[in-house]
């Protein structure tokens, strides 16, 4: 392969991971900017998403599949906040945020049990396991794009909801300013049920476009809420499009450094340069710098 | 009856039925066989097939009358793929459960863990592990049934040289079973004449290998790639290489036994060769084939009672009960000594991985002809013949 060949093929395989940490990021940063948590089971939404929609593949068409399963998830996530943070009678951020790593293990225990621990995965969306897309000598799976698609579908979604929806900007007010949110007649506790009915429903969308490139098996979550939290934090935690170009970043500098150096070293060089951009920006590339600001995009 | 009848009647009960139970368990009652799997965890692959064959097999046994007229007793344990679960397991069985051998642990790391505590207690365990280090250096009491990482090297390089191949790239994930494998190819290399080109480690979570391939594509002259790790990243290779178009031979390990992996990586599979035992292939043995009968009896029994394709790992939990009933017949009864002795002497156990030859100094008791390369035709496994 020439040069230039070779620099495309490895910028397109770290957008092939790039996306997929981007698509589960978008999901933490929803619950980041409606509660100020980080949910720790954000990782198992979207292995459930990928589990339900493999499980009902067998009976439906695939769309429908996808469908069905992105409700279920949001349902389970708006169960999970009525179960366990909705009747607390301390709502601090550590709290919360230890629910939900406590979640974030019952979720894997109980889908261990639901199903097993076989890996599984959804077909190819179009076309098969060895099909690509052709872009000056270099190749992408077709898959990637429908990952990207989610992503732009993600993002656009969500601005449009939390920029110009009564609901959406109340969210953005419980976040802001909670006591000012509640004096203005906003019920924060309604508020943080929908913010985890979406993040899980946009999880459960991860899950499914990611399912065909890393299958799906009901350990996958963690692994995976590691790099999509690396993601949100490069990016600027609270704000989507942010977390998208984080997840991206993450995915080429990986890809990147497996030019360069032996691929045993990929994590090194990902998370050293996270630690770099910490230092210089403490609030991410496009985060604004006050705490509460950070939040507020 | 008032209470102090009752504690006075209770205790003499008690200190009658105690003598007469611990004679029980030790001549009539069932034999009681250890057994720690990672039925779940990331090597659940290994443990959940071997848990399932074994509680089948001792059923079997036990509907057939047991051995030498005593009914056998599985105590399993899952691990769950935990060095540190796998010795708390292994202290228990030995103190109080007092079985008469462990199988298992599913995992190589697990095995290691426990090796020196079974030599201490001279409890025997049979692993159904493969690394090399579990059997060398020789512990007395440490066996082993699934087949070795040299030997599954050799026979990937032997079928390369016959194909012309002599420069490869190697890729092994960061885990124990990608670890070995990795040395066993270094160390191998250069008797059978290979070169490695690519030498790459990878996340054993990874969720993408297109980078790393794209390096192995950089790399002028590399005749073949040759992964070894456990899935997902099995599927993961084979897909990615066909999207690149890297299209070199694909070689896996044993690891690739399973034929859900190749379902997984769908028609990217197609051709990717491997070393594995017969099991997996027993619809293709000849009749007279000395491991017919045994493969395709397991095959049938556990494919009817689970639903699902059989493979090697169940297979060595099958062996590793096997191995230990032989001994106990020739042994006469369960003293654990005997026992022993009596697995040192088992020359031509046919199993489900091969043929066992057992002796003082071998405790693995396989040889390189336990493999057979396979490849994967139109989804279906099936012997590789040039």
């Amino acid at each position: 392969m020439d040069p230039g060949n070779l620099a495309l093929q490895y910028f397109l395989s770290g957008i092939t991971k790039g996306s997929i940490y981007a698509v589960v990021a978008i999901g933490f940063n929803l619950i980041y900017s409606a509660t100020g948590v980080l949910n720790f089971a954000q990782g198992e939404f979207v292995m459930l998403g990928g589990m339900v929609a493999v499980t009902l593949a067998q009976f439906v068409p695939l769309p429908v599949a996808v469908a069905g399963a992105i409700l279920a998830v949001a349902v389970v996530g708006c169960l999970l906040e009525l179960l366990f943070f909705r009747k607390l009678r301390h709502h601090s951020i550590l709290h919360l945020i230890i629910i939900t790593i406590g979640l974030s293990i019952v979720i894997q225990e109980a889908a261990l049990h639901l199903w097993d621990e076989k890996v599984r995965s959804l077909p190819y969306f179009t076309g098969n396991e060895i099909s690509s897309v052709r872009v000056f000598g270099a190749a992408i799976s077709p898959q990637v794009l429908w990952v990207l698609g989610a992503v732009g579908v993600s993002v656009a979604g969500l601005h449009v909801f939390l920029r110009y929806t009564l609901k959406g900007r109340a969210m953005r007010a419980c976040s802001s300013n909670p006591e000012a949110a509640m004096l203005a007649g906003i019920n924060i506790s309604n508020m943080r049920t929908l913010a985890f009915g979406l993040s899980a429903g946009l999880g459960a969308l991860a899950g499914c476009v990611i399912s065909p490139i890393t299958m799906t098996h009901y350990e996958m979550g963690g692994g995976l809420a590691i790099k999509g939290f690396a993601a949100a934090i490069l990016g600027g935690l609270g704000n989507p499009m942010a977390a998208v170009v984080g997840g991206l970043l993450v995915g080429v500098l990986e890809a990147a450094s497996v030019r360069y150096l032996p691929a045993a070293y990929n994590d090194v060089s990902a998370f050293a340069m996270l630690l770099l951009v910490v230092f210089v920006r403490p609030h991410g590339l496009f985060g604004a710098p006050a705490g509460a600001q950070v939040r507020e995009h | 009856m008032n209470p102090l009848t009752a504690i006075l009647t209770l205790g003499l009960g008690l200190s009658l039925l105690a003598p007469a139970s611990s004679l029980a368990a030790a001549n009539s009652g069932p034999i009681k066989i250890g057994a720690i799997f990672s039925v779940t965890g990331p090597a659940s692959f290994l443990g959940a097939p071997a848990a399932k064959t074994a509680k089948m097999l001792v059923d079997k046994i036990n509907n057939e009358g047991g051995v030498n007229g005593r009914k056998l007793q599985l105590i399993l344990k899952d691990s769950a793929g935990s060095p540190e679960k796998a010795v708390s397991f292994a202290k228990q069985l030995i103190e109080e459960e007092q079985v008469l051998a462990i199988i298992g642990p599913s995992t190589s790391g697990e095995t290691m863990q426990i090796k020196a505590l079974c030599e201490e207690n001279q409890m025997i365990l049979i692993s159904c592990a493969a690394a090399e280090v579990i059997v060398n250096p020789l512990a007395k009491h440490v066996f082993k049934v699934a087949p070795k990482d040299s030997h599954a090297a050799v026979l990937i390089y032997r079928t390369m040289k016959d194909h012309g191949i002599r420069k490869v790239a190697v890729l092994s994930s960061n885990d124990g079973f990608g670890a070995a494998g990795k040395k066993q190819l270094e160390d191998l290399a250069k008797a059978e004449g290979m070169e490695i080109l690519v030498n790459e480690v990878y996340d054993k979570q990874a969720t993408d290998l297109t980078d790393i391939l794209t390096k192995v594509k950089s790399q002028p002259g590399v005749q073949a790639v040759v992964n070894w790790s456990i899935v997902p990243a099995q599927s993961i290779v084979a897909k990615n290489m066909r999207q690149i178009g890297l299209n070199v031979p694909l070689y896996q390990s044993h690891g690739f036994a399973n034929r859900k992996y190749a379902e997984q990586a769908g028609v990217a599979a197609e051709g990717t060769l491997f070393p594995a035992s017969r099991i997996v292939v027993g619809d293709e043995l000849a009749d007279d084939h000395p491991q017919k009968r045994v493969v395709t009896s397991y095959k049938q029994e556990y494919e009817k009672l689970f639903n699902e394709d059989v493979s090697t790992f169940g297979g060595h939990a099958y062996d590793a009960l096997l191995v230990i009933v032989e001994a106990l017949k020739k042994a006469g009864g369960p003293d654990r000594e005997k026992v022993r002795q009596a697995i040192e002497g088992i020359q031509g156990l046919v199993g489900t991985a091969g043929v066992f030859n057992f002796s003082a100094t071998d405790h693995t008791g396989l040889s390189l002809d336990a493999f057979e390369m396979i490849t994967v035709k139109n989804g279906k496994f099936t012997v590789y013949r040039k």
